[in-house]
């Protein structure tokens, strides 16, 4: 028995802080390794997306289901197969009905397996909350996750090709940034948008700052 | 009637009148016969291309500096060199909008994010200028030919490429200018892919084709003469790349003189000068110790002439200096100089 109380209420921070105040990539820093290699375009970003929170959300489900049950010396190996399971389905449903989309994502697919926001949420949200907590932390987290790939894909697949989920928005006479679909390219955008968010928070911070110091002098 | 309150001082009581704009300042004086010589070879485009992109450096520190909520740190004039030099290792008819993009990388990416003058790593116009290396392979190895009539009233047609639109070609209309067989390849390319010298007078005096200044060694070579008798630049930096590139040119010439071009050719062809004299030199990205230097100086003349005979690029100096850059710190490391009266450490000494 805990000595701490479990909170089963589902707020909506519970959906909310994965999509922004723990975003996955941009505030957490965790799954760097899709994030950087396929947001070459927005479509494999999207597609990256949703498979990661379907997988999220799937075996988030599976672990807060069993979390009585799964012996606290084998967890992490336990979800390992949870996870593995779950992304063995998506390799094959995504093989079944997009080829073009499993061609350019190649090994991530599988490597899904791996990503540390899943794993992470199955130790630190599944295995503690009930199913239907973990699952909308899960789905927030999963969205946070599409949005930020999103980001970074949209940016790329602008400069580096012209256009936006395949569709062309400059003309035939765009000149591509070919460094945007390298990996460099990757680095860079990410970077960007690190601290563009990173300055939102400081100008909030200060903002709310000349606040407080203003009721003080009163 | 007032009296001037006397002030007490500890030492030191005799200072040089030299600060960092001061120095920048100088740095801005020898570039600027550079300058004017790319304009008199290539023209208007050259002109308007450093205008830009010195304004895009300029903004961008500018930028970053109401950003990170700073007083205006352009009154230091770095980021002005910054953009001559930047503007300098452009071909001359670049895409004005393309030397903005090379600009903002530069200063953004090697200048800002490390803390502004002082603290890069990198130099940021090499920087910049490998951005856009990256990004736009073939518009900076697009040149145009030196000295084409009419290049005081009319901009080569790439110059006023919209923003993000590819430049158009510029093959036809150099055919139509070009006084001689210009072939659109510079003493370096015509080196390495046709084995075609070119003769060291001309290389000295820049009737060749390149980037917008790097063409005339000798001028480079004067007006950094001017920034080392005025002792603000240490002229050991470039004296030591010269002395890698000879040695290692020269070594590749006497064992294959066919296949691997002469120390002369070397030295005088390409951004080396440039590079040598105004990027290696930078203060902040080399090293320290005069035994630093000589390393620095030896790797930088090393890797250029090999990326030059063995890489896929014609011209290596850039990258050669960027990776110098990286190298710096490493290099001070190693070359502390013992403090006088310290003892050795255990095991090192006899």
């Amino acid at each position: 028995m805990s000595l701490i109380k479990q909170d089963d209420t589902i707020t909506v921070d519970t959906f909310m802080e994965g999509i922004w105040r723990e975003n996955p990539v941009f505030v957490m820093m965790l799954g760097m390794c899709p994030t950087l290699a396929v947001t070459t375009s927005a479509i494999n970003a999207l597609g990256m997306g949703a498979a990661t929170t379907f997988v999220l959300i799937a075996s988030s489900l599976l672990v807060s289901l069993f979390r009585n049950l799964i012996p606290a010396g084998v967890r992490i190996a336990t979800y390992i197969v949870i996870i593995a399971t779950f992304v063995t389905l998506v390799d094959y449903i995504m093989q079944a009905y997009s080829q073009a989309l499993y061609a350019a994502m190649g090994a991530f697919i599988q490597l899904i397996v791996v990503n540390c926001i899943i794993l992470g949420r199955a130790e630190a949200c599944a295995s503690r909350n009930k199913p239907l907590k973990s699952m909308v932390n899960a789905a927030g987290m999963g969205l946070g996750f599409t949005l930020a790939l999103l980001c970074l894909g949209g940016v790329r697949e602008i400069l580096g090709n012209g256009s936006l989920f395949g569709l062309p928005l400059f003309g035939e006479h765009f000149q591509p940034w070919v460094i945007m679909v390298l990996p460099a390219g990757g680095f860079l955008v990410l970077a960007g948008w690190l601290i563009l968010f990173e300055w939102l928070k400081l100008r909030k911070q200060g903002r709310s700052q000349q606040v407080g110091g203003a009721v003080h002098e009163h | 009637m007032s009296q001037k309150p006397i002030v007490l001082h500890t030492a030191p009581h005799v200072k040089k009148p030299q600060d960092v704009p001061m120095i920048m300042r100088n740095v801005v004086y020898a570039l600027l016969p550079i300058v004017a010589f790319a304009v008199y070879q290539f023209g208007i485009s050259v002109l308007l291309l450093t205008i830009v992109v010195v304004l895009s450096c300029l903004g961008t520190e500018r930028f970053f500096n109401w950003m990170s909520d700073k007083p205006s740190s352009l009154n230091d004039w770095s980021s002005t060199i910054t953009g001559l030099l930047l503007a300098l290792t452009l071909p001359p008819g670049f895409p004005l909008w393309m030397g903005a993009v090379a600009a903002f990388a530069g200063v953004a990416i090697a200048k800002v994010v490390f803390g502004g003058i002082g603290y890069n790593v990198f130099n940021p116009a090499l920087a910049g200028r490998a951005f856009v290396q990256a990004a736009f392979p073939v518009a900076i190895t697009t040149w145009t030919p030196a000295f084409f009539s009419g290049r005081f009233t009319e901009f080569v047609p790439s110059t006023l490429t919209s923003p993000l639109m590819m430049p158009p070609e510029t093959a036809e209309w150099v055919k139509q200018v070009a006084v001689d067989g210009f072939s659109g390849a510079t003493p370096l390319g015509m080196m390495k892919f046709q084995s075609i010298s070119t003769p060291t007078a001309d290389l000295l005096l820049g009737t060749v084709a390149g980037s917008a200044g790097e063409t005339s060694a000798l001028l480079i070579l004067l007006c950094g003469a001017y920034l080392i008798a005025r002792k603000m630049m240490n002229w050991q930096i470039p004296a030591w790349i010269f002395v890698g590139v000879i040695i290692t040119s020269g070594v590749l010439y006497l064992i294959n003189p066919d296949k691997y071009a002469d120390p002369m050719f070397m030295l005088f062809s390409g951004g080396l000068m440039l590079g040598a004299m105004f990027m290696a030199s930078d203060m902040v990205g080399s090293p320290l110790t005069p035994k630093g230097v000589m390393i620095y100086g030896l790797l930088i003349g090393f890797l250029t002439v090999l990326i030059r005979q063995f890489g896929s690029l014609s011209e290596g100096i850039m990258y050669a200096i960027l990776l110098g850059n990286a190298m710096t710190p490493l290099i001070d490391t190693w070359t502390q100089p013992r403090l006088f009266g310290a003892q050795p450490k255990k095991g090192k000494s006899a």
